[in-house]
């Protein structure tokens, strides 16, 4: 017993070790900045900054799209998922390897793509008019980053419910239909249930990338819309800021404890998010 | 799942194969390392550069003097050589960033590059000790003829009503309030409050007008005739043309801003020979030439201006533009931590109006 | 019969979607203008021009090497860590994968910029070796959450019972253990690899002079216009991937 316990601290600490490095230093490195100016002097200042009108702003937006775009990623992905866990067994790696697939083409060239499809001179616009149809003036608004939300984190949804919902066991669903319920209580009562881990973890990937954007809202909005990763990414690479962008960091890093506290309560078995 | 694993396996290694001619050596006679504006030299220079001296060009790019700033600051990487736009080289000569030329190892530099540019750079570098001019010119509007019926003279066309959802304006702190600062006519290097406010409401005012707040693509946006009128470097004017022959690029009556990238030298490079060389390499007519072709905006380069053979360009009231004519024509200056702070300030709440 | 039609109509819908945009570049790739916005006939002159350019084939190589060595080296530590997580008490359990998450939920920027922080303080030399670091330590959760789920399906007596029979523990786990997680590590590496391949921001500020991945690459273009040539690399790939994905799929399906 003894010794399993020592070999397992060898194991373990190598990615302890790298973890704390790599991981927990820059992270103190960001408070450090955060919470001081440019002086070194301690302040609370770059953390309250979230306050004034246009930082406010700024995360109310973006909090109120990226919730849009989750909602709607998962009103798509969860029927997906179920056709896709009833299909074929064999064919697993398959459909996750689908869903990758348009990953390996640059998530840049890719976004900007539909700047071409969407522009009012742009694909969709030219079919559009040819089919006398009316044009689809969304480019520059906050529908296209809606639009580039839900397109760019999708598989993101995808896959975790996929994966949970592959692992039911069809024999509960048989189960409980034997017992005389209908469809909709099956669903209700069982596949939904079972597949709250994946949701947990599909909502996390793609609400808290969706909250930090700033490629999408520049590339789709047209920089008329200013979200609060926008905000972060100007005060570190334009203003050179950094103590104001660590600080505002710090605000959004709160989202991100939120979210690991909601999965530790739906997750209680630590089970994680099977990509 | 293993085949799939050997399915990118066997992608990684077609592609790796693909990539595999793409490894180069190092030089025999040392290396320097170039910090430059992205597309902005002819690959092709670079190659003869290095056949010529033996010497290996490190080659990255930058998108904004911002970006660049603390790269170089940080000393993260060691840069050799850089091509930073005037304010910026005067602050980082403000804070001893920069080393100081031999120009007796520049031949080139000294005797193609024309008087006037030398005298413009004194505004930022005042002895020109610093930097070596390489490209210049100014900010003006670009419009598509077929859908601006009006003479457009003025900046304050960017205000007009009538081309809702159709302006194209510049998404940086300092080309959006020169433009709004030179409408009110004041100096767009103001530091007045009072002034800067006047322009932010402008900016405000005129924000529900803008298509778009884009860098470089006002380029593509124009030629795909998704806008009638953009703000724009005078450099990508020529190239815009060329594709479009509808756009017509002009300065306007209340001035702008007259801008110069020069080459400058790290106070820490490790390769400052090298460096010099470099710049002096760069000076050469026919590799200045070489560079105004590919990336069409105007050079300093007197020398390789007269070797263009096509004269419209040669004389092209738009690369070449005899800058008397124009009056309240300014440079940026460095306005100081404060400064930026302040325009960065008041740009955030233009944006998030 | 109607179900199964709305169904292949709805998957049919989704994969027009999420294929749209590439279908889009791939039509770029055989436009003679050099401009996106503007369609200058037919040509294939870009996949030649490609492979005389050295930037974007060194950058090429860059990339994949990059993708390659991290998530290799981040499979080998994440499953290690799996195997000592798996076995930890319940709260040392739950904070070392609170501490695992963080790299995955905090934004890129912060990820890339408290790195870039790390390195300059400690004096390291910016370049190939600097982005390897970041991403291996990005790719790390994306291993561990693979792995993990598997780990817990396997039952601990077995690994003991190897052990029992006189095996050492490297050979019980190489023999008992490692079969039963292979998928999750294999799927650990491809999500590495994938995001290792498709990472921008924290490269960006990682990076040193002259070391360029294709993301980068293409930010800079993104900003000048991107240049055909890209859109014929990123159909080259695609094509690569997608054709042999097809043929290992038509290939006899192995047992396991």
């Amino acid at each position: 017993m003894k010794n399993s316990k020592s070999s397992q601290r060898l194991l373990s600490s190598p990615y302890i070790a790298w973890a704390v490095i790599f991981i927990i230093v820059p992270l103190c490195m960001v408070f450090y900045y955060g919470l001081t100016d440019k002086t070194g002097a301690f302040t609370f200042e770059n953390i309250a900054a979230i306050m004034s009108a246009e930082h406010a702003k700024a995360l109310w937006l973006s909090l109120g799209l990226s919730l849009i775009s989750t909602v709607i990623c998962f009103f798509i992905a969860y029927p997906l998922a179920m056709i896709l866990a009833n299909m074929n067994v064999n064919q697993h790696s398959f459909i996750v390897l689908i869903f990758i697939l348009p990953m390996w083409m640059n998530f840049l060239l890719r976004t900007l793509a539909w700047q071409t499809l969407l522009e009012k001179t742009g694909v969709i616009n030219n079919v559009l008019s040819f089919l006398h149809l009316p044009s689809l003036n969304i480019i520059n608004t906050p529908y296209a980053i809606v639009l580039g939300m839900v397109y760019n984190f999708l598989p993101f949804m995808v896959l975790p419910l996929y994966n949970s919902l592959v692992k039911i066991d069809p024999n509960v669903i048989n189960a409980a239909k034997d017992l005389g319920a209908n469809n909709v209580q099956t669903f209700f009562k069982i596949t939904f249930p079972l597949s709250i881990p994946g949701i947990i973890s599909g909502i996390t990937m793609v609400f808290i990338p969706a909250l930090t954007t700033f490629v999408i809202s520049n590339l789709l909005g047209g920089s008329k819309i200013l979200l609060i990763g926008n905000v972060i990414e100007e005060s570190f690479t334009q203003a050179g800021n950094w103590h104001l962008g660590s600080g505002l960091s710090i605000v959004l890093m709160i989202f991100i404890i939120v979210n690991m506290v909601a999965s530790a309560i739906f997750d209680k078995d630590g089970e994680g998010s099977a990509l | 799942m293993k085949k799939y694993l050997s399915v990118f396996c066997m992608s990684t290694a077609v592609l790796l194969s693909l990539a595999g001619c793409g490894t180069g050596t190092s030089g025999e006679n040392g290396e320097v390392v170039v910090y430059n504006w992205g597309e902005y030299l002819d690959p092709e220079v670079l190659d003869i550069f290095e056949e010529e001296t033996g010497i290996k060009v490190i080659y990255d790019e930058f998108e904004t003097n911002e970006i660049m700033y603390p790269k170089v600051e940080s000393g993260a990487s060691e840069y050799d050589v850089i091509c930073p736009s005037d304010y910026m080289i005067q602050k980082m000569i403000e804070n001893d960033l920069l080393a100081e030329l031999n120009f007796d190892n520049m031949p080139n530099a000294k005797a193609n590059i024309g008087k006037q540019y030398w005298e413009q750079s004194q505004q930022f570098d005042p002895e020109n000790k610093y930097s070596v001019p390489y490209c210049w010119g100014t900010v003006g509007i670009l419009y598509n003829k077929t859908m601006v019926d009006e003479p457009v003279d003025s900046w304050s066309i960017l205000w007009d009503e009538e081309y809702k959802d159709n302006i194209l304006m510049q998404d940086s702190v300092r080309d959006a309030f020169m433009v709004a600062l030179k409408l009110n006519g004041y100096s767009m290097n103001s530091t007045d409050v009072s002034e800067l406010e006047t322009a932010k409401n402008a900016l405000i005012e005129q924000k529900p007008l803008v298509q778009a707040y884009v860098i470089d693509q006002v380029r593509d946006k124009m030629i795909g005739n998704e806008a009638a009128i953009g703000v724009i470097y005078s450099g990508e004017a020529i190239f815009t043309q060329r594709e479009n022959p509808d756009l017509e690029y002009v300065i306007p009556k209340e001035g702008t801003n007259v801008w110069i990238d020069s080459w400058v030298m790290t106070k820490d490079s490790q390769n400052k020979e090298n460096a010099e060389k470099f710049i002096d390499f760069m000076c050469r007519p026919d590799i200045a030439l070489k560079n105004f072709e590919y990336i069409t905006y105007s050079t300093p380069n007197d020398a390789a201006r007269d070797l263009i053979e096509d004269e419209d360009i040669k004389n092209s009231p738009v690369a070449f533009v005899d800058l008397s004519q124009y009056s309240n024509l300014e440079t940026y200056q460095y306005l100081g931590e404060d400064g930026d702070a302040l325009y960065n300030e008041l740009w955030k709440e233009v944006k998030s109006n | 019969m109607i179900r199964t039609t709305a169904k292949k109509i709805y998957i049919a819908l989704i994969f027009v979607f999420l294929y749209a945009p590439i279908a889009t570049l791939m039509v770029l790739s055989f436009n003679a203008s050099r401009t996106r916005a503007k369609w200058g006939g037919f040509t294939t002159k870009w996949y030649f021009s490609l492979f005389e350019n050295r930037e974007i084939m060194q950058a090429l190589w860059n990339t994949l090497l990059i993708a390659f060595i991290s998530s290799f080296i981040a499979v080998i530590i994440g499953t290690v860590a799996c195997i000592a997580i798996n076995n930890m008490p319940k709260r040392s359990r739950a904070v070392l994968m609170g501490v695992t998450n963080i790299p995955m939920l905090n934004a890129d920027i912060v990820t890339g910029i408290s790195l870039m922080l790390l390195f300059i303080s400690l004096g390291f030399k910016f370049g190939l070796g600097t982005i390897l670091l970041a991403h291996i330590t990005f790719n790390i959760p994306y291993v561990i959450l693979c792995v993990m789920p598997r780990m817990k399906q396997i039952s601990p007596s077995t690994f003991e019972a190897a052990l029992d029979l006189g095996a050492s523990p490297v050979r019980a786990f190489f023999k008992v253990v490692f079969p039963d997680i292979m998928p999750g590590v294999l799927s650990g590496f491809l999500m590495a690899f994938t995001m290792s391949l498709d990472d921008f921001i924290i490269t960006h500020f990682t990076k040193g002079a002259g070391v360029d991945t294709l993301s980068t690459k293409i930010y800079t273009e993104v900003k000048k216009g991107i240049k055909p040539e890209m859109y014929a690399l990123s159909t080259i790939i695609f094509i690569t991937v997608l054709l042999l994905l097809f043929l290992v799929n038509k290939a006899p399906k192995e047992k396991s």
